[in-house]
């Protein structure tokens, strides 16, 4: 008998339907990849076994764990399953864990809560998973607090919470997709080795199919609340019966057709800038010391070209975007777009600052929720010294928003009438409308959906060939940048440390970081190969 | 932690010496002269002088400053222009009622405040809910002076279990006090509390949206288990931000309800000797509550780094 069985699962929020007829499977010891879109009810599907959804939801069909039917278990029997028989771990680390309890107290309180042991046997037995998860005693003391430790460790403090009682099921839900690619390599070898050592099921939810290729055995792939595909991973990706996992896959290494351009004219030069921070005083009278975030950084960027920045986070490389984009002064070097320097004495230069723009990872955040579109879009007007008024206003708001394939009445709309997808369009619109010649693209796709990533990508490289625009695209996918840049540089602890043409660096990477970053990076099997 | 508390302190002395600063300038440029005021229009040149002096109104600004600072580190706050008496045993007594009774008041609204805000939280959209925020809309918009009188005429001239003003001195013992201090104290409190509990009942909603409640829920803790252990004391921030303004309030803000009850306490003082322009004990009473204000607010910052470690660190 299979350790979690869901048959036929029907899931209704406030009767809207959410899940229809979901089926699917995990043996004890198996890792079930289940991928789809946001929306597709991947996160859903989850929390129905847990039983932990939101008010006004409707669950109809079988989810029967370990002999246990969920669907009809009253909430105290639940409780004890909870924990025990499974255990759970959430895409956020960074907000998944009680900022003011020490993380000893919070593994701890997963044993105290189901057996009736003593404080300083639980305290004990949290130790002993903590170092399960490797958070060896000497570094991570019981008594650390989760604001003391970076994103990967707390994901090892969720997971360990969630494996303390050595549970028949674990259930990952994009557990690695807010962490840098070597630390989601790490966190997913720590739930490859768990399972093998606690013949533990594993159902781990993603958008990433590279992420699940070569660690699941059986994949389902799921779309508008349904399963469209499942099977054994290597049948999977050998056949794709369904036209949308072959949708998927082929998002997923979308390579956008981008024409080269010459380039000998530099446009933005870097040179040997510094970027210190204070950092807070340890005593009262004590020396003022520096962290350097950006330590002597030299590059430049052609005019028409597109470089990437990759580099894992806190390498410095959001600090280097500020330095360019004149928000922060810098404390050596000097930063130049078309000989013009960013900074003048200590004020920013709005002739230079003009003629860049910025594309950041949230969409949503990066809008004002109460504004409609058609101002956002012509925010950056106020850079210019006569900004266009009127019709020759909306004439402006009109173009940017067509020509990254929206409709120039949706200047109308408000931004939570949006997708994701659309919102990043929004955004790219935004940082046209003045014809900038640098746009910096700060982890502009991340946060997409593979097929809508591939859409932009597309729409990136589109713009760049009409109107000639120059990129700087930052990122911590190796994927990404790989498809849309010429060349690459690498950053780490404040420093590149390789630079070259982006083909040859991916194939023949010389330094030793970049090595790792390039194995670290999850990689879809070649297509029928699997 | 310690450290914490230092960096504190010392930011405490600074405000003060600022606070002492700002209220002596002030009262210096406040028009009229408080010797020509007790004198009367025919006094002479010499005699307005002569009560100048006496009442160490003579000298540079600085000089004033100084020894106005210095009397008060020594407990002497000087002597009343219109009372002829020294301000501290008159700043005393009235102590004696108005902070009994803040502390009163504050206790009677953080006890109301508490169960209400985390039982209409933990049964949001229900009828519970509902009838609390009800209450508390309620509470928050009737005046507390009208509330005081409707309860000086239901228990006071109606039942007859309180008194209906007047204070019956610590020196009678604490019941009797404490029972002239009573219909105040609720007076004050009842609109405290109802706000009070609102900051409460949204804080600790905010605070069960968060994604480790979701965490807690997921490693087997009931609902009530997660709001007691991990949303209380999340939620106790803001909470703990307007217990301490409400402290200061009430220590100085009970002027109304002082006056409905014949209660001498500070915020009459205050009343009094400003329409006397005795500004000497305008100037020590002012002192004294922003020393209050300061010490209060001091003892919410150690609370704030007391809840949350993450504050410990940060100066």
């Amino acid at each position: 008998m299979s350790l979690l069985e869901i048959e036929g699962l029907d899931l209704d929020i406030h009767g809207e339907a959410i899940l229809k007829g979901v089926s699917l499977a995990v043996q004890p010891g198996q890792i079930v990849g289940v991928i789809g879109e946001s929306g597709s009810g991947k996160s859903m599907t989850a929390f129905s076994v847990m039983q932990l959804l939101p008010d006004g939801a409707m669950c109809r069909g079988r989810v029967t764990l370990g002999g246990h039917e969920m669907l009809s278990l009253p909430e105290p029997s639940l409780c004890r399953l909870r924990g025990n028989e499974v255990g759970m771990v959430f895409q956020e680390p960074m907000t998944a864990l009680n900022p003011i309890q020490t993380i000893g107290a919070q593994v701890a309180e997963t044993i105290l809560i189901h057996e009736d042991v003593s404080r300083a046997e639980a305290m004990a037995r949290a130790r002993e998973a903590l170092e399960r998860c490797e958070l060896p005693e000497a570094k991570f003391p019981l008594s650390r607090y989760p604001h003391e430790l970076s994103g990967g460790q707390r994901q090892r403090v969720v997971i360990a919470m969630a494996i303390a009682l050595r549970p028949k099921l674990l259930i990952a839900d994009e557990p690695t997709t807010a962490l840098d690619v070597t630390t989601q390599a790490q966190i997913l070898r720590l739930l490859r080795r768990l399972v093998d050592e606690d013949g533990m099921g594993l159902m781990l939810i993603t958008h990433d199919l590279a992420v699940v290729a070569d660690m699941a055995h059986e994949i389902v792939i799921m779309r508008h609340g349904e399963v469209v595909e499942a099977g054994p991973t290597g049948r999977v990706f050998d056949e794709m019966r369904h036209p949308y996992t072959r949708a998927l896959f082929e998002a997923s290494g979308h390579q956008p057709e981008r024409e080269e351009s010459p380039r000998d004219v530099p446009l933005l030069q870097v040179r040997d800038v510094v970027r210190d921070y204070a950092l807070p005083r340890t005593r009262l009278f004590a020396p003022q010391e520096h962290f350097r975030a950006v330590n002597g950084v030299s590059f430049e960027i052609a005019k028409g070209e597109s470089l990437g920045l990759v580099g894992e986070s806190g390498c410095g490389k959001s600090t280097l975007t500020r330095a360019i984009l004149g928000l922060e002064e810098v404390q050596a070097g000097e930063i130049l777009l078309d000989g013009e320097p960013v900074f003048t004495g200590h004020r920013p230069n709005r002739d230079v600052r003009r003629r860049m723009q910025v594309v950041f990872q949230d969409p949503f955040g990066s809008f004002n929720p109460r504004w409609k579109v058609g101002p956002l879009v012509a925010e950056p007007f106020h850079l210019l010294r006569d900004p266009p008024t009127g019709a020759a206003r909306d004439a402006a708001i009109a173009e940017a928003l067509e020509s990254v394939g929206l409709a120039a009445e949706d200047r109308h709309k408000y931004i939570h009438e949006f997708s994701g997808g659309q919102r990043q369009r929004i955004a790219i619109a935004r940082a046209l409308i003045i014809k900038p010649e640098l746009i910096i693209l700060d982890e502009a796709v991340s946060a997409l959906d593979v097929s809508i990533r591939a859409q932009i990508l597309d729409l990136l490289a589109d713009l760049s060939a009409r109107f000639g625009l120059t990129y700087l695209f930052i990122s911590h996918d190796l994927s990404v940048v790989r498809t849309i840049t010429d060349r690459v540089m690498v950053m780490q602890a404040g420093e590149i440390v390789e630079e070259g043409p982006t083909a040859l660096v991916f194939d023949a990477p010389q330094h030793d970081y970049t090595k790792t970053l390039i194995a670290a990076a999850p990689v879809l099997p070649e297509r029928g190969a699997a | 932690m310690l450290r914490f508390a230092f960096k504190r302190l010392v930011s405490l002395g600074l405000s003060l010496v600022v606070a002492s600063v700002v209220i002596f300038l002030f009262v210096e440029v406040v028009p009229g002269d408080p010797a020509a005021y007790m004198l009367g229009l025919n006094a002479t040149e010499e005699t307005l002088a002569a009560l100048r002096e006496q009442l160490g109104l003579s000298g540079t600004l600085a000089e004033r400053y100084l020894s106005w600072v210095g009397g008060m580190l020594r407990g002497d706050f000087g002597t009343s222009y219109t009372y002829r008496t020294p301000v501290s045993e008159m700043i005393a007594d009235r102590m004696w009622i108005s902070l009994p009774l803040a502390i009163y008041a504050l206790t009677l609204s953080t006890l109301i405040a508490f169960p209400a805000g985390i039982w209409a939280a933990s049964k949001r959209g229900s009828a519970a809910d509902v009838s609390v925020m009800g209450l508390t809309q309620l509470g928050v918009a009737i005046p507390n002076f009208w509330f005081a009188m409707l309860m000086v005429l239901v228990f006071a001239i109606n039942l007859r279990w309180f008194s209906a003003g007047g204070f019956a001195g610590w020196e009678a013992g604490v019941y009797p006090a404490m029972k002239s201090l009573t219909l105040p104290a609720i007076a004050l409190a009842l609109p405290q509390a109802s706000i009070l509990a609102r900051v409460m009942r949204s804080s600790l909603l905010d605070t069960l949206s968060e994604d480790f409640i979701r965490t807690a829920r997921a490693k087997g803790l009931t609902k009530r288990q997660a709001l007691w252990r991990h949303a209380l004391r999340n939620a106790l921030i803001p909470v703990l931000t307007i217990i301490g303004l409400q402290f200061s309030f009430l220590l100085a803000g009970a002027i109304i309800i002082e006056n409905v009850f014949f209660l001498p306490g500070l915020g009459r003082l205050v009343f009094q000797a400003i329409s006397a322009r005795d500004l000497i004990v305008v100037e020590s009473v002012v002192m004294l509550l922003v020393f209050a204000v300061i010490v209060v607010n001091f003892a919410v910052d150690i609370a704030y780094a007391a809840v949350d470690p993450r504050l410990r660190v940060r100066g």
